[in-house]
């Protein structure tokens, strides 16, 4: 059962969302967004529009709708629980200066 | 080679290659200190972003703004690919097709910045084929010969990276990311340009002649590129530079853009042994500028009202372009379609 082919636009045209690893050892990184109609199509047109000048070895694109992001408005709570363990950081601990490789 | 002694490398040929373009680049972030609130991030010259509450104005100006210049960016690879076919050197050709792909390149980071305040690409390109919203007035004007190449990579190039370099710090982050990636690439743009303008005045006399003439044609309309005078009669009525420049969306008034770009182009005109067409030209002592003569605000907004010698030209090409791709767009949805269907299928049978 396969349904009649939608005169669909460039409207429908999903987004996707652009990250690029500039060189190898780096981790990807977001560039940008584009539309395309599937993920080969996406890595394709990703590729003419961000790494025209050798910005890239690497692209991952992925489907905008499928991202899961914190909230803004949340952000508050959210990132509480980290604030208060101050200790969490090597400069926490009182040491004396005249440790070699501490 | 050709080409490799052109200018003095340790000297900014463009704002993007001043301090002004780091300085703009930069971002201090204090939004942890800051809050979320929009005056308040105003105020303190940080960054909106698409998910902040913002008044409505503000999205609406950012909307006409930046679809503008990404109609711009778009409409402007007429005039040049008119030339890629005509290009005297394979060279010149795979650098002009370089060009032209990079101006479609500015094009989509614009448009994408301004989906990101709730307006889809296809909205806008319906808006600029049925005219409801503008590009910028110089790509009407037509390419009559190669030097306008030429012409356009050195002066309307160079206009528009003037204008640029301040909005990698407008207050819209998405648009001033996007800028930061297309003022790196104007600066080839303007060099080319230059180029082509610095081999053809040390050429034959003819060709001297059609460097001259183009920039003759080219110089007055870059020069209005920076958009009418910020006061006195000729000030636009009703003009967003004010607010625009209260919101952190605009930097800099129209006049003192327009005055630095004078002031950059004359010594590099007197290098290439051009003359620029203006006989009020000269160095002011007393205000450290070049003085310049009266622009022509009647041809300005008789272009921008739609009576420019290719207006309609540039947008029944788009349109035509547009609605001839159709069929490619389909395919690629139907192709789509059937990998999707056939990815189902081969689940529902594992």
């Amino acid at each position: 059962m396969t349904e009649a082919p939608e005169r669909a636009t460039e409207r429908s045209w999903p987004l996707w969302e652009v990250f690029v690893r500039g060189k190898r050892g780096l981790s990807h990184v977001h560039v940008g967004s584009l539309h395309a109609p599937d993920a080969t199509l996406a890595l394709r047109n990703a590729r003419d529009v961000y790494t025209r000048r050798q910005e890239g070895v690497s692209i991952w694109v992925v489907r905008a709708d499928d991202v899961t992001a914190s909230s803004p408005t949340e952000k508050d709570s959210f990132f509480d629980p980290a604030a208060d363990k101050i200790y969490r950081h090597p400069t926490f601990y009182d040491v004396p200066e005249d440790v070699e490789y501490l | 080679m050709y080409g490799n002694d052109v200018i003095d490398p340790n000297e900014p040929l463009n704002a993007a290659e001043t301090d002004a373009y780091d300085a703009a680049a930069a971002h201090d972030d204090q939004r942890a200190v800051v809050g979320d609130d929009f005056d308040a991030l105003i105020a303190a010259d940080q960054r909106i972003e698409p998910r902040d509450a913002m008044p409505d104005k503000y999205r609406e100006t950012l909307i006409r703004q930046i679809a503008q210049h990404a109609h711009s960016e778009i409409i402007g690879m007429q005039p040049e690919g008119n030339w890629i076919t005509r290009a005297p050197s394979l060279r010149r050709k795979a650098i002009l097709i370089a060009k032209v792909q990079d101006e479609a390149g500015h094009g989509l980071y614009l448009y994408s910045a301004a989906e990101t305040l709730g307006i889809d690409r296809q909205e806008l390109l319906e808006r600029l084929h049925d005219g409801r919203q503008k590009y910028s007035s110089i790509f009407n004007y037509p390419t009559l010969t190669w030097a306008d190449c030429g012409a356009i990579g050195w002066l309307v190039d160079g206009a528009a990276i003037m204008n640029q370099v301040p909005l990698c710090r407008c207050s819209y982050g998405p648009y001033a990311r996007a800028m930061i990636r297309v003022c790196k690439e104007e600066s080839f743009h303007q060099r080319q340009g230059f180029e082509i303008l610095w081999n053809l005045m040390r050429g034959t006399e003819s060709q001297q002649a059609m460097a001259q003439d183009a920039a003759d044609r080219w110089w007055w309309p870059a020069l209005a590129m920076f958009g009418p005078p910020d006061t006195g009669e000729a000030a636009a009525k009703g003009g967003h530079t004010e607010q625009s420049m209260a919101w952190g969306i605009k930097r800099f008034a129209n006049d003192d853009l327009r005055q630095k770009f004078v002031d950059m182009m004359v010594p590099q005109a007197e290098k290439l042994g051009i003359v620029l067409p203006d006989p009020e030209l000269r160095w002011n002592d007393e205000r450290g500028h070049y003085d310049f003569g009266d622009i022509d605000w009647d041809e300005f907004w008789q272009v921008l009202r739609g009576d420019g010698p290719c207006n309609a030209e540039r947008i029944s090409h788009r349109s035509r372009a547009h609605e001839e791709g159709t069929w490619v767009r389909e395919a690629a949805n139907a192709y789509a379609a059937k990998q999707a269907t056939r990815e189902k299928q081969k689940e529902s049978a594992a």
